[in-house]
């Protein structure tokens, strides 16, 4: 075990460095989460950041490094993460209903050639209702909103009943009622314990929503607690000279310490 | 038309076919991958001709598993240029199957001419001739069964679809629909897409013989399309597709045989009128499906089901 990632950390990445086409994404990435926090990763865009999430994953292989969950290689810990990949990841034309797909977040428990039964069909419904659209279970799901669409994944990671959640852009083009109830799901799920890991976007909400931030540009510019993070220097170091952006920074920088 | 054994036969390998393939075919579509039954149909070629130059005889099992193996590289090998090349999948695709479509004509122009082995059949089968070649199922006093050699294998390739389809249902729908959660959960869905291959290749190598590629390929693609015109159930997606299968069989050699007479021209072949019958079939479906043409251009709107009530401001406090 390496010293500077003992196991009690949920994540633990150490060194990791991932390519495209011998294009660097992350460069020596090195990076502990704590255990039980609601954690931000942000940075502009092509930072590598959903490249990170999937690298943890084993979704995408690593040039060099590796990544930990709670001190093991994640092959061996599989059962305790639920991954939230982006909405457009998938086909929403493709012939399943709601409640078809937060099924899905059981089969890892049912194994291979079992089929889904009462119980699973019950435990995809009360998560449906758990985010608030219990009543559209039957419905195909290209005839859902934006909104609903981020809820059907969001309580299919709540079937998969998880110790880490993974969540990319869980907030990317939802209506505000449905941003509000994903928010306050992920506090209720960090309150029991869980952690929590968000790639997200909008700078105008990071000190509102996350406790442990991970400003993230290629490499890691700075992690740590929310507050002593996210500060003016770390922003320019993340985000460069963007000046559209640096009006965002100080919108966003008038926020920090609101509730 | 005089109605005889021989039309049943060709009606029964047609439908077995039309049904193997339809399965399959379903998913690739799914995938987002129909080309794919049109790639390793052609990419098949070689095998057979390199199993035949190896084996020197038109043994069936021989050609089988050298055309099966050919068509799993064919998706191996448009994997691999998709990832190393940078090439665009369909590109990658296209690539892959006119190589080894072109080698296998090569191959069989150089050394295998003087034989029974025509290209042309390969594209166009000889549904006509199945049968020419009729097996003994059962026999007594007074009933003598028989079906033609091509109706057992196809038979056998449809019952082998249908085992690793049922077994695998979840898995194949999963690993279809998001395959990133497939990965996280374990279920190897790159596992499942090589199944798929093997089933297209296995489907296709039992099909062409007796119906041609032409319409293997029809079938892969033609009936799950028109499935997916009519609805959006997983379950009824499939029966559907089975259904337009079985209706393009019977309905292409029907009107094979009639069609022509009606026009004053000879006979037509079945397995190019079975391939016309499904596109008919897609036609009626997209014109007249619930989402089709006349729909669309009905002019009627409906009524959303969550209108608020303008005239009742509590609807609003239940959403």
């Amino acid at each position: 075990m390496r010293p500077e990632h003992p196991p009690e950390f949920p994540l633990a990445v150490h060194d990791l460095t991932v390519a495209y086409h011998r294009k660097p994404v992350l460069w020596d990435v090195d990076l502990n989460i704590p255990d039980g926090s609601l954690a931000g990763i942000v940075g502009p865009n092509g930072a590598g950041k959903s490249t990170l999430l999937k690298a943890c994953l084993d979704l995408i292989p690593a040039t060099s490094g590796e990544a930990l969950i709670y001190g093991k290689p994640y092959a061996e810990q599989r059962d305790l993460i639920a991954y939230v990949p982006q909405r457009e990841s998938v086909d929403w034309d493709f012939p399943v209903s709601a409640q078809d797909v937060v099924a899905m977040g059981t089969y890892r428990k049912l194994g291979w050639f079992k089929r889904i039964g009462t119980t699973q069909k019950k435990q995809a419904l009360a998560a449906l209702e758990q985010v608030g659209i219990g009543h559209l279970a039957n419905r195909q799901i290209s005839q859902l909103s934006g909104g609903q669409q981020q809820r059907v994944f969001l309580a299919r990671a709540l079937v998969q009943d998880a110790q880490i959640y993974f969540m990319d852009e869980p907030f990317a083009a939802v209506d505000a009622a449905t941003e509000q109830a994903i928010i306050e799901l992920l506090q209720s799920l960090n309150a029991r314990g869980k952690t929590v890991l968000c790639v997200h976007h909008d700078l105008a909400t990071v000190s509102r929503y996350f406790d442990h931030l991970v400003l993230l540009n290629m490499r890691v510019v700075a992690s740590g607690p929310t507050p002593e993070t996210f500060t003016r220097e770390n922003l320019q170091k993340t985000y460069g000279g963007k000046l559209n952006l640096l009006d965002d920074v100080a919108q966003a920088l008038k926020n920090v310490g609101r509730p | 038309m005089n109605w005889t054994a021989n039309d049943l036969h060709i009606i029964l390998v047609g439908t077995l076919c039309a049904l193997a393939c339809a399965l399959p075919g379903t998913f690739l579509l799914l995938r987002r991958m129909s080309m794919m039954g049109d790639a390793i149909s052609h990419a098949v070629l070689p095998g057979l001709a390199i199993a035949f130059l190896i084996s020197g005889s038109r043994a069936s099992w021989w050609m089988f598993f050298g055309a099966a193996i050919a068509g799993v590289l064919t998706a191996l090998f448009t994997q691999w240029i998709t990832r190393f090349g940078k090439v665009e999948r369909g590109a990658a695709m296209g690539i892959v199957f006119t190589t080894l479509f072109a080698i296998g004509l090569i191959l069989i122009k150089q050394s295998a001419d003087h034989v029974d082995l025509d290209p042309a059949c390969v594209l166009y089968g000889a549904l006509e001739y199945t049968p020419l070649d009729l097996v003994t199922l059962f026999e007594t006093a007074e009933h003598l069964i028989q079906v033609p050699r091509a109706a057992l294998v196809i038979a056998a390739t449809l019952l082998f679809n249908i085992l690793i389809i049922a077994l695998f249902f979840k898995e194949f729908t999963l690993a279809s629909f998001d395959p990133s959660l497939a990965k996280t959960q374990g279920f190897r869905p790159m596992l499942m897409h090589y199944l798929l291959m093997t089933m297209v290749a296995v489907t296709t190598v039992a099909s062409f013989e007796a119906v041609g590629s032409i319409i293997v390929i029809a079938m892969l693609i033609v009936p799950p399309a028109t499935a997916f015109l009519l609805t959006r159930r997983l379950p009824i997606l499939i029966a559907t597709s089975l259904i337009v299968a079985v209706l393009s069989a019977l309905l292409g050699h029907l009107s094979s045989q009639a069609l022509p007479h009606l026009l004053g021209l000879p006979e037509t072949t079945s397995s190019g009128m079975m391939a016309t019958a499904t596109g008919v079939l897609f036609l009626l479906a997209w014109v007249f499906g619930p989402e089709g043409l006349m729909r669309q251009n009905s002019g009627e709107l409906k009524k959303p089901e969550h209108l608020i009530d303008l005239d009742e401001p509590k609807a609003l406090e239940k959403h």
